[in-house]
């Protein structure tokens, strides 16, 4: 996968509102600085798919995009994000699922589904970047994402379905 | 595979899918509850002692917070369970470390763990039991004259004529450590009261029933109603801890008058609620020449923690399991599980029985190593039949698919050509080491014994006056698929589409009491019941319209005819076959109705350098009975196994003083996407038949193998047997360094 | 048990000499790069009521530039940008593959090289590969600039020889005289993915006339409380044909070079038999405890 730098050069405010894009849409916040990205999307814009797991970036239940690269939202103070793009769970399906979400159903890939959230995330950041279908590097990729319910093959089902739907090897 | 229904052995897609897949499915933190405090729990810092002063640190504006304390518990202070020795909050002494002294509310989410830090409890310590071997040694009285919290003797045959004929007689010892859930949503439940005075608990729970009948014994005078929150995992974490949990919340609501919702971290959840049983089993075996069983006399004691909670029940599968599917003419099993002063173990899944199976499996591989006889042919001569009989008197008479599992696992992972090659690559010089390893196991579903009598579940179908039809029970969807496949086992019955049937939420004051959804009766057992009240309704339903419909607007016309005063219900509650008989004081008879059985082959590699153990592969062959949805049961098997695997090689949980200190994602390594192997699933299709459609109980069963598999393979890459999980590398490196050290 | 993020107050300048100044006004503010570490310690209450140094926006401490002597690695670039940077892969290998394997790719975006040589941690990833690439630390403070080899870095457990308003601008990668012979990079973690490495390693090997070392680097990291090079293994190997017996002595002599423990993750004897095996198999001999 190829990454592009981060873009650090974004110059902040400094007091009072920040707005980052969330799921395409500018959005203004005006709390503390230090509050965690998590707490921003789930109690300020009601956002309550994205997951808390563990608090440690340890299990990516919490997995968000941020400029389009998967990230630990329990560990990022929102200050951080300002000016910066976040996709959430949210922005993947619009009235109908997405291929990849259609993937997850018919794998049956969402057990319990607390971690599914995340894991899309993870895993839409692979399909989208042109990933291979190789299990084992797809594997890699979604090690930050902890599942207790289904041993993983289910999902590493769904996403090759989804990258070989796409045209993807 | 036998041939799909319109439901029923079709993999549909899950009625749950849609909204966890778009993230809005609602888990209990997800629902807003405007006004709402949020609960912590103040824990003890000691694991034995008596609470001798509670003070609060001046500097903190307790005005803004609600304490709760035992003095505010209006029944009694305990959390109801099979006994009901456990308290809510401690009463002036604490038995383990973790155990809750009192609570603390307050409307801020972020001000509420601060308080933690301000409340300070002096104890008066004493010398804690911190091991099954000192509370063996009675180092402190914990429980009655003995800290024994439950025996189980099984006698069967002549132990001592056993021995006396056989010609080899091994002997073996196998420990298991204490294994976390670690569900990925912790223990999480709100509460509030409504107008006339009724506690309401929702949250993350797998028994709504068994919370609302620990909440009556703590709130006498209140109506208590219990519903299910949308639950991020449980596997047996989530059966006695949310009664607990719930008395906690409860008792905050009402004294505050407010919602309150408590939400454990991950820490606080991994160091506080129940654990896997650590064990210690010690076999003794007599063989034949010819690797015949003669005589099985087993020792199982399990580390009950320091209240009884569920461990006779856990250990009593554990003990019924402890011969491992195979027919011995003398067997003895004796089993103890013992108080310390550690958190309380608990349901798991498997409930007691990976521990005594892992013990009978890994100890072929001993009987191999000391007899030179092969493992997968020892199974072969001793493995159950139709017609065998069990420890118990039980015998065997359908549905027994043990040879079947093993050889078709067996077949299918090529085990001889792979063990042949991987012997002869192993002594070249090479990065690892390679080994195939098998287990063979089962799995009684559904409760022990005479326990399913006992419960009389009771579940529902109903025609609703809108033209569908509904699903009653309080079993509950924790993931793994219950909801659909109930679903599907009423639309098959009634002739319907999946779409027309719909599974209401379990709510204690709306679904009759269908039980715990927990050792693997889901299927079997609610889906048994629900299948009759199906039958019982489309001939109600028959009889007045001649036919019942099978079409959405047919059904409509059907309700608008019948349901005029309101759904048309029909009720069943569960039936004992009358061919299975169990004796509760004798011990004796059939424990289970009949068992799941698997053969898993576990192929891996360990490092050469690092000793590193990677599993590669996973063949499992498991009897379902009948698989209502194919991708379910995969889901479930794999999903065992996986957990199975990381008990077998590095669930590692590290005590000091009886509290868990590895209480960490971080730290407690449960297997990532990396560390679990690609799965060969074979379903084999055996009917029981007093099964809905012919199904067994899946849930459970694949936890029991792979450990031992794990065990065998790493014997086969390595020639050491390690006795005790987790298999770390440490122990391998330690074993083989310490062999090489005898062999110099 | 975290606070309130009120309590909380945070500093972001956006660049070294405003960074420099704002960390001499507030000298316990702490310095936050990716939030990798910082975040969970604040996650678990260790944090309250403290002063945060937001580092994440200075301009000109990001990136990885090349210059005639080596690569100069800006402190705030990331490990997953280390781990995918082309003249990082070429000339790095051992850096890249260690970045590869830091946590998950979750950490890999937001862990910067800066925060993990401030934090010196033990068992931080990159310092093996670090230390046989034999990097240099730049920092900067109110005193001026200075550069560090990487070693040099470390005083112990989570303690740098950082002054109390120093910070991390960047790390010097000096390219290898020639290209190796040998280069290996071992990470011994509890699984597969995302584990704190109880041992690891990174190695650099070149070989002179008649097979004989002409020089080895060998590094340790996880097995003392800062990250090691096998000093008296290197010295006895070089200019010695790596036979069986002398590399047996090299492995023997590893012990000398560090002091692994017992902790609750693994055992002292586990981490010495490890590393001996690395290094052993690093060399072309067996590893110990055959079955």
């Amino acid at each position: 996968m190829k990454r592009r730098p981060a873009p650090h050069t974004t110059r902040l405010p400094r007091k009072g509102r920040l707005v980052i894009t969330v799921n395409g849409k500018k959005r203004s916040y005006a709390g503390p600085a230090f509050k965690r990205l998590i707490d921003v999307l789930r109690e300020d814009f009601g956002l309550t798919g994205t997951k808390e797991g563990c608090g440690e970036g340890e299990c990516g239940a919490c997995t968000v995009l941020l400029d389009g690269l998967p990230v630990a939202s329990c560990i990022i103070p929102v200050s951080q994000v300002s000016g910066r793009k976040v996709e959430t769970v949210e922005s993947l399906a619009n009235r109908s699922l997405s291929p990849l979400q259609r993937s997850f159903m018919e794998e049956a890939a969402a057990q319990c589904g607390i971690c599914t959230p995340g894991i899309l995330l993870t895993a839409w950041s692979w399909v989208k970047a042109g990933g291979s279908a190789d299990r084992d590097a797809i594997r890699r990729h979604l090690s930050g994402n902890l599942c207790r319910c289904t041993g993983y093959q289910s999902i590493v089902d769904a996403v090759v379905k989804t990258i070989k739907k796409r045209g993807g090897r | 595979m036998t041939k799909p229904g319109i439901a029923v052995g079709r993999s549909v897609p899950r009625v749950d899918a849609d909204a966890k897949l778009r993230g809005v499915a609602k888990y209990i933190d997800d629902l807003r509850l405007p006004g709402c405090l949020y609960g912590v729990t103040v824990r003890s810092t000691i694991a034995f002692g008596a609470i001798k002063k509670i003070e609060f640190d001046p500097c903190c504006p307790w005005k803004e917070a609600v304490i709760a304390t035992t003095k505010d518990i209006p029944g009694e202070n305990c959390v109801a369970v099979i006994e009901a020795d456990q308290p809510l909050l401690a009463p002036g002494r604490v038995l383990h470390p973790m155990e809750p002294i009192l609570l603390v509310a307050h409307p801020d989410r972020n001000m509420v763990w601060q308080a933690l830090r301000h409340v300070k409890v002096t104890y008066e310590e004493m010398d804690p039991v911190l091991s099954i071997e000192e509370s063996l040694a009675r180092k402190q009285l914990l429980r009655g004259t003995d800290n024994v919290f439950k025996e189980y003797l099984i006698e069967h045959g002549d132990i001592a004529k056993g021995f006396a004929a056989a010609d080899f007689i091994v002997q073996g010892e196998y420990r298991t450590q204490a294994q976390e859930h670690a569900y990925i949503e912790p223990n999480a439940m709100a509460a509030w009261v409504e107008a006339d005075g009724t506690i309401v608990v929702a949250g993350s729970m797998q028994c709504p029933f068994y919370v609302q009948k620990a909440l009556k014994r703590i709130f006498p005078d209140r109506n208590i109603r219990v519903m299910q929150a949308v639950t991020g995992g449980a596997f047996g974490g989530k059966e006695d801890y949310p009664s607990m949990l719930a008395g906690h919340v409860a008792l905050l609501a009402v004294k505050s008058r407010r919602p309150v919702k408590m939400l454990y971290d991950r820490s606080e959840d991994m160091a506080s609620t129940t654990k896997r049983h650590p064990s210690v089993v010690r076999h003794r075996t007599g063989l034949t020449r010819d690797g015949r069983l003669t005589a099985q006399d087993i020792d199982v004691l399990f580390d009950g923690g320091a209240y009884l909670t569920l461990s006779p029940v856990v250990l009593s599968r554990g003990t019924l399991h402890a011969t491992g599917p195979y027919a011995c003419p003398n067997v003895r099993v004796r089993s103890r599980a013992m108080a310390t002063n550690t958190p309380p173990n608990g349901a798991f899944r498997g409930f007691g029985a990976p521990q005594t199976l892992f013990a009978a499996e890994t100890h072929w591989e001993k009987i191999a190593a000391e007899t030179g006889l092969d493992p997968l042919a020892l199974r072969r001569k001793n493995l159950v039949r139709p017609g065998s009989v069990l420890a118990t008197g039980q015998v065997l008479k359908e549905s027994v698919s043990a040879s079947e599992a093993l050889e078709r696992c067996v077949r299918i992972c090529s085990y001889d050509k792979t063990r042949r090659r991987y012997s002869a690559a192993n002594r070249k010089p090479g990065p690892v080491w390679r080994g195939i390893g098998l287990a063979l196991v089962h799995h009684g579903p559904g409760f022990t014994g005479s326990g399913e009598v006992t419960l009389a579940s009771r579940a529902a179908v109903a025609l609703e006056a809108d033209g569908t039809v509904s699903v009653l029970a309080a079993t509950t969807e924790m993931g793994q698929g219950e909801a659909t496949v109930l679903a599907q086992i009423v639309a098959e019955t009634l002739g319907l589409d999946m779409a027309l049937v719909r599974v209401a939420t379990p709510d204690t004051a709306k679904v009759p009491n269908s039980g715990p959804t927990v050792a693997s009766r889901t299927t079997m057992i609610i889906g048994g019941i629900l299948m009759k009240a199906a039958a019982k309704l489309k001939e109600a339903v028959a009889e007045e319209l001649g036919a019942f419909p099978t079409t959405a607007a047919g059904l409509k016309k059907a309700a608008r005819k019948l349901c005029a005063k309101g759904p048309l219900h029909v009720e069943e509650e569960y039936q004992k076959p009358p061919e299975v008989v169990w004796n509760e004081t004798a011990y004796r008879g059939d424990a289970y109705g009949v068992y799941g059985y698997e053969a898993i082959a576990v192929d891996l590699s360990v490092d050469r350098v690092t000793y590193e153990v990677k599993v590669r592969r996973v063949t499992a062959s498991t009897d379902v009975g009948r698989a209502i949805h194919p991708d379910l049961v995969r889901g479930q098997i794999a999903g065992g196994t996986v957990q199975g695997l990381g008990w077998a090689l590095t669930e590692n949980t590290v005590f000091s003083r009886g509290r868990m200190v590895n209480s960490q994602f971080t730290n407690y390594i449960i297997p990532t996407f990396a560390d679990a192997p690609d799965m060969d699933l074979d379903i084999i299709e055996n009917p029981y038949s007093r099964g809905p459609y012919g199904a067994k109980g899946i849930g459970e069963l694949p936890h029991n193998a792979p450990a031992p598999a794990v065990a065998a393979a790493v014997r086969h890459a390595t020639g050491l047997l390690v006795p005790d999980l987790p298999i770390l590398p440490e122990k391998i490196c330690h074993g083989l360094l310490a062999k090489g050290r005898k062999g110099s | 048990m975290r606070g309130h993020p009120r309590s909380m107050k945070v500093l972001r300048p956006v660049d070294a000499d405003e960074a420099v100044r704002l960390f001499s006004q507030h000298p316990l503010a702490l310095p936050l790069a990716g939030g990798t570490d910082l975040m969970v310690s604040w996650n678990m209450g260790l944090l309250n009521d403290k002063t945060v140094l937001d580092l994440s926006e200075i301009r000109g401490w990001t990136g990885v530039k090349k210059t005639a002597a080596g690569l100069s690695v800006g402190s705030l670039a990331t490990h997953a940008e280390l781990r995918d940077h082309p003249e990082v892969r070429r000339s790095f290998p051992l850096l890249a593959q260690a970045c590869a394997e830091v946590g998950s790719v979750q950490i890999q975006n937001r862990g910067t090289i800066g925060g993990n040589l401030a934090n010196a941690s033990p068992a931080g990833d990159t310092f093996p590969a670090l230390a046989v690439y034999e990097a240099r630390v730049r920092t900067v403070s109110k005193h001026g600039r200075r550069v560090l080899p990487i070693l040099d870095l470390f005083a112990g457990v989570k303690k740098t020889v950082l002054a109390q308003n120093e910070l991390i601008e960047a790390v010097d990668l000096p390219f290898l005289p020639s290209r190796p012979d040998r280069q290996v990079f071992r990470k011994v973690g509890t699984r597969a993915a995302q584990a704190i490495s109880k041992a690891a390693a990174a190695g650099l090997l070149w070989l002179g006339k008649g097979g004989v070392v002409k020089e080895l680097r060998f590094s340790l990291g996880s097995v003392a409380p800062t990250v090691r090079r096998a000093k008296t293994a290197e010295a006895f190997l070089a200019g010695r044909k790596p036979t069986r017996r002398a590399v047996e002595e090299a492995a023997e002599l590893l012990a000398g070079d560090i002091s692994p423990i017992d902790d609750f993750r693994s055992t002292a004897e586990y981490r010495l038999a490890v590393c001996r095996n690395i290094l052993r198999s690093f060399l072309g001999a067996p590893p110990s405890g055959l079955p």
